[in-house]
Order: structure tokens, then C-alpha cells, then sequence
């Protein structure tokens, strides 16, 4: 059969059936009609600086859509334009129910304004623009008022305290069984003649931890210097080898034998966690030493440094605030300083004013914190139990003064 | 037999027995035909093997197998972490703030010019003055303010977390759902989210920080009552370091499951 053209009539016929056929299939549902296109617009928008920040956020503020009408909205789109230009620039959607938005892509000390839309369909409900409003940088964050004012009591505690013990008053402080043995297993290292193994864990000197086993790296190469005997000391980090030699020839010198340091008492291995352990174990098997100190911070290598230690018959002093790794220490060291104790490790050994001072102002802190965590209790307890008015706004008093915000 | 004769001996039979493993492991399973790739690939997973059982040697004595793999290890790893802080600290991270032409040089793409780079790079020059017999003093000023920088800034930290936030959260009522004590034991139940679970939780935490933090006050001697406080501290400490022991076991263990399967498995694939 031949096929025939269709005739131009009949194209036009058909022609707008299909542009009638198609608008039918593809026509959108309809759109419930809006009370009022006003009723649905954003209303009392602010725009204002978020407070304690660098000047990088400004916090949008607005009232949302009457509630027949907010079942409607997809959602709010934000618009910011710079103060001197009327361009608007989409800067982010929220959803029906957000009512808030923190537009964190601005630069500090610059003007913007705002618009709002509310977003139904593809239909956008415009607010008005904003006053202009800037980032700033504040300099005091007042939302960390509560941490400023413990802080100025311990730091207040510690300075009265240092102050009392450099008037020659005595300070007392309890015995810590881990810092007594320090000495005799010193001791126990001149008499067999074999050196003394120092560990520093393996974090930098940006830990506390480090800094306080380098503290008692001082007191006992002060010892290891009067008793002549040989400390060993491998390292994995660079500046704590650093550190560490500083520490070691004071005390030496300090001793009265700047002869006697050597620089390779301090060896680096290796930043890589068990490459320094395996490197340590090995030393400890070859060497032998009569002593093992593990002061610092630890990871999972603590149960194979100290099992190796104890494989070897070493007597161990182990201390570290790694709440995981104590529990591998006190089961195979002699002595564990835990947490804080390796802390006052160093004020206790060393009874210098300073330090004493200082261990003494912390026990103000701890003392401090066991007063306020017996009246917190108390206020929660009456608080839930009988709802007396006093002892709950007491507790959210107590609560408001120990929740820092950001 | 001498102990050298037994060493050349053990040493024969290693070395057999590698090139033995790696011979079979470069034979693709499937029948495909021998290729550089597998032969490369038979190698390091023959090399791994063998290293590990160098590394479980340790367990039965120091040996020479164990004191290749340690010094292998710890000369790779020097030697890799050497390379990570000069191309990510030095050139990643220095070079493009401080100078285009370096820059170029080392092929980074330059950054914005920020002077304050300049700090760590004094720090650090300072730091090697170590090398120098006179200088070496000024070494000491890097340290200084690394500690000094270190402290200051933890103490902010450790006063927010283990500070303020330790004690918000032992704010607990040491009464739960109180509704008096007739109906405390006319209710009674060891149920896990029943009152009398969630009060004992309670009480556990207020007594165990409250002890624990007694403990750990070195201004009075632990005496009388506060001695006994003070045991329960330690009690306190010493249960949860036990869980926390065998908590951290099982995951060791996990550990050396995960090696035994690369032995058994990838090396001499018996798990298939």
C-alpha cells in the first residue's frame, strides 16, 4: 500500500488535539486556592547578628504563615542581597515548620538584607526586605560566664595556696603508694645493675599527659644521675624526644655530672604506634632493665608493653588518664598512678611551693565539685519527688550554672 | 649441633618455604595463565604472612625473625611518617601561604599570602637550633611555648568536659517515679527501665562519683570515714576498670581474628 501524506486540514485538525490531549495528561493538580497571597508572606522578619561567634553568621528571625494556609507550604527560601544592591540571591530553603535560618556565608563587618518567600508550588510569596543587618565579632563570649567564674576560683585557689606555701606554711598532702615506690625501684636498678626503661607514652607534647610523665622524667633522672645508673628512653615523636633530652641533661647538671648525659639515652623510633612498640618490647628483651616506667599517654599498646615487662621480671611504674588503658596497668604493673595522680605526681615527689600550691588549689576544685554535686542531688531528688517551687528552681539554677553552651 | 648450624637450618627452611608459598600463590585458582600482577601480588602476600608469623614468634622467644620484622617495621614507618609531615605539614601546608615561587617549586597550588605561617616556621627553625652548640638555647623557647600553649589550652577543655560537664550530669534524683515506700515494695521489680533499676543507677553514679572524686583528694589523709569513702572509690574504679578489661579483650581478640583470617584465608586460602 502506498503511502499517502496527510493533507495540511487535517494536520491542523489534529494538530491541537494532541497539544489539548497532552496538556491534559501532564496538567498539575489544582492548586488549593490561597486565602490571601498576604496571609501567607513572612511576617516580622529580623535579620540580626549571632551573638558570640567570629562575625560569620547572621540569625533570621520570622513569623510563620496562619496555620490554614502553612498546610499549603512547601517550605521558606531565603534571599540575601549586600546593603547597596537590589539583586536578592537564593541562599538556602527551610522546611513548612522552620521558622529560623542561620546564614553562615557571610563576611564579618559587611551590611546585607534579607527576603523571605514562602514557597507554594513553584509560586514564591515575597516578604519585604530587611533593615541591613552586619556580622560582628564579639570579644567576650558572655555564654561562658560559668566556665570563667570556676575557672577564677580554682585559679584564685591555686595562686592563695602558692602564696601560703611560699610563706613556708606546710602543706599537707597524703601518701600516693605509686610515687613512694619510685625511689626503691630506682633503688632496686643500682643494685642489680641494669638500666632503667623511661616511657612517655605515645602522644606530642600538645597532651597533658606527655607533659606530666616529662615532669617525673625529671625527678627521676635527677636519681638515675646521683646513682649512676644507665636510663633508656625511646620516644615517638620528635619534640617529645626533644623535650625529653632538655629534661634529662637539667638534671644531670643539676646532679653536678654534665659529663655523664649522653644524648642517645633519648632515641626516636617511630610515630607509628606498634612499629614503637615492637621496637620497645625488643629492647626491653634484649636489655633487660630492672625498672620500667610507663608515664604518659597510652593506646592499645599498654597490655603489650607491660606484659612484657612483667615477662621479664622488671619492677613497673605505670601512670596514665586513659580511663581504657588503666585497667591493662593495674593488672600487670607493681604500681599504677591513675589519672590524677600522676598529676600531683610531680608537686608531691618534687615539694616545691609551686607545685604544692597548685596540687592544693585542684583539691579546692574537687571539693567545690562535691558540694555542688551533693546540693544538685538533693534539689533533683525533692525537686521530682515532692515539687517544692524552692528546690526546683534550684535545680535549674544548679543546672543552669553547670551547662556550658556553645 | 651448634646453635649457629640450627639457625643456618631454620634460616633454609624459612626461605624454602617462602619461595615455595610464593610459587603456589602466583598460580592464578581459576587456570588463567602466570602474570606479573599475580606473581607481585603472591609476593607481598606472601611477605605479610611471613611477617606476621615473625611478629607471633615474639610469643615463644626473642628470635632473629622477630628482630627483622621489628626493624623493618620501624624503619618503613619512620620513614613514611617522615615523608607525611614534610609533604603534608611543610609543603601541604606551609609553602602555599608563604611563598609562590617555593610553591611552583614543589608544584602545590599557591594559596593566599597569611603572615602568621611565619610562627610555627620561626618555631620550627628554633627548634632545630638544637643542632647548633651555641645556639641550641634558643630550642628551649619552641618548647616553651608548645607546653605553655598546650596547658592553657586544655585547661578550657578538660574544665568544660571533665569539669562542668561531669557534674551536670551526676544532678540525678536519687528518688525515681516517689510515690512513697508502700508502694516502692508493693511495686517492686528488677525490671531493666523500672524504678527501682533507674534509682539504683542513680545511686551508683552519685555514690561512685562522689567516692571517687574523695579518692582522689590528696589534702587529708584517708582516715575513718573518709577512709572508708574512699575505698569505695577505689572499689568503684577497680569494677570498672574489670569491665572495662574483658570489654577491651573481646575487642583484641577480634583483632587477632581478623590476622588468623588473613593467614588462613588470603595466604593459604583455606576458609573458601
Amino acid at each position: 500500500m502506498k503511502n499517502v501524506p496527510i493533507s495540511y486540514p487535517t494536520f491542523f485538525i489534529i494538530l491541537p488535539l494532541l497539544i489539548i490531549l497532552n496538556s491534559a495528561l501532564t496538567a498539575q493538580p489544582e492548586v488549593t486556592p490561597i486565602d490571601s497571597a498576604a496571609a501567607l508572606i513572612p511576617r516580622n522578619i529580623t535579620a540580626k547578628d549571632f551573638k558570640y561567634d567570629r562575625g560569620e553568621t547572621i540569625e533570621l528571625n520570622w513569623k510563620p504563615a496562619d496555620r490554614v494556609n502553612q498546610e499549603m507550604l512547601d517550605g521558606y527560601e531565603v534571599y540575601r542581597a549586600e546593603e547597596s544592591s537590589d539583586s536578592f540571591v537564593s541562599i538556602g530553603f527551610t522546611g513548612p515548620d522552620v521558622t529560623r535560618f542561620k546564614d553562615n556565608g557571610v563576611v564579618s563587618e559587611k551590611r546585607y538584607r534579607y527576603r523571605v518567600a514562602a514557597i507554594v508550588g513553584d509560586v514564591p510569596y515575597l516578604s519585604e526586605a530587611t533593615p541591613p543587618a552586619s556580622p560582628t565579632m564579639e570579644l567576650v563570649n558572655f555564654n561562658l560566664a560559668n566556665l570563667f567564674i570556676i575557672g577564677c576560683l580554682i585559679a584564685g585557689a591555686v595562686t592563695y595556696f602558692i602564696g601560703h606555701a611560699r610563706r613556708g606554711k606546710k602543706l599537707f598532702i597524703r601518701k600516693i603508694a605509686g610515687l613512694e615506690a619510685i625511689d626503691e625501684a630506682i633503688g632496686r636498678a643500682t643494685e642489680m645493675g641494669r638500666p632503667i626503661l623511661f616511657v612517655p607514652g605515645i602522644n606530642d607534647m600538645d597532651d597533658v599527659q606527655t607533659i606530666a610523665g616529662i615532669t617525673l622524667l625529671g625527678r627521676v633522672a635527677k636519681v638515675v644521675a646521683d646513682y649512676d645508673i644507665k636510663i633508656n628512653m625511646p620516644v615517638s615523636r620528635s619534640i617529645v624526644m626533644t623535650t625529653a633530652r632538655e629534661t634529662i641533661k637539667e638534671a644531670y647538671m643539676g646532679a653536678g655530672r654534665p659529663d655523664a648525659y649522653n644524648d642517645d639515652m633519648v632515641r626516636y623510633i617511630t610515630d607509628e604506634q606498634f612499629g614503637y612498640v615492637a621496637a620497645v618490647d625488643g629492647i626491653m628483651v634484649r636489655e633487660k632493665p630492672a625498672t620500667c616506667f610507663y608515664l604518659g599517654a597510652f593506646y592499645a599498646e599498654s597490655l603489650i608493653l607491660a606484659e612484657t615487662g612483667n615477662s621479664i621480671g622488671a619492677i613497673q611504674i605505670a601512670g596514665t588518664a586513659q580511663p581504657a588503658q588503666l585497667p591493662f596497668f593495674v593488672a600487670a604493673c607493681d604500681y599504677t598512678l591513675i589519672g590524677e595522680e600522676l598529676f600531683a605526681a610531680s608537686a608531691y615527689l618534687s615539694n616545691e611551693p609551686k607545685q604544692l600550691g597548685s596540687l592544693k588549689g585542684q583539691d579546692v576544685g574537687k571539693l567545690l565539685a562535691m558540694v555542688v554535686i551533693i546540693v544538685g542531688v538533693v534539689a533533683a531528688t525533692i525537686s521530682q519527688s515532692w515539687n517544692i517551687a524552692f528546690f526546683t528552681r534550684l535545680y535549674d539554677l544548679m543546672i543552669k550554672l553547670f551547662t556550658v553552651q556553645n | 649441633m651448634n646453635g649457629s648450624r640450627w639457625t643456618m637450618i631454620v634460616l633454609i627452611a624459612v626461605v624454602t618455604l617462602f619461595l615455595v608459598s610464593w610459587a603456589i600463590k602466583s598460580f592464578p585458582s581459576s587456570g588463567d595463565t602466570i602474570s606479573w600482577p599475580s606473581i607481585r601480588h603472591a609476593f607481598f602476600v606472601t611477605l605479610a604472612a611471613f611477617v606476621t608469623l615473625a611478629i607471633f614468634s615474639f610469643l615463644y622467644k626473642d628470635n632473629p625473625y622477630y628482630k627483622f620484622a621489628e626493624h623493618l617495621f620501624v624503619g618503613v614507618s619512620a620513614a613514611y611518617w617522615m615523608c607525611v609531615g614534610f609533604w603534608s605539614t611543610f609543603v601541604g601546608n606551609l609553602i602555599p601561604r608563604i611563598s609562590p615561587g617555593l610553591s611552583k617549586f614543589f608544584g602545590v597550588p599557591y594559596k593566599e599570602f597569611t603572615f602568621y605561617y611565619f610562627v610555627p616556621l620561626i618555631l620550627g627553625i628554633l627548634l632545630l637550633m638544637r643542632l647548633s652548640s651555641k645556639a641550641g638555647w634558643l630550642s628551649r623557647w619552641a618548647l616553651a611555648f608548645i607546653v605553655g600553649t598546650t596547658a592553657g589550652l586544655n585547661l578550657i577543655r578538660y574544665l568544660r568536659s571533665d569539669f562542668i560537664s561531669q557534674v551536670s550530669n551526676t544532678f540525678v534524683p536519687l528518688l525515681v517515679q516517689w510515690k512513697g515506700t508502700g508502694a516502692f515494695f508493693s511495686d517492686f521489680s528488677l525490671a531493666s527501665g523500672g524504678q527501682f533499676t533507674l534509682m539504683l543507677t542513680n545511686w551508683v553514679i552519685f555514690i561512685g562519683t562522689f567516692c571517687g572524686l574523695i579518692y582522689f583528694f590528696f589534702s587529708k589523709e584517708h582516715k575513718g570515714v573518709f577512709g572508708a569513702a574512699s575505698r569505695v572509690g577505689i572499689w568503684v574504679l577497680m569494677i570498672t576498670f574489670g569491665a572495662s578489661f574483658g570489654y577491651t579483650v573481646m575487642g583484641r581478640v577480634s583483632l587477632l581474628v581478623g590476622r588468623l583470617t588473613f593467614l588462613f584465608d588470603d595466604w593459604l586460602g583455606l576458609m573458601n
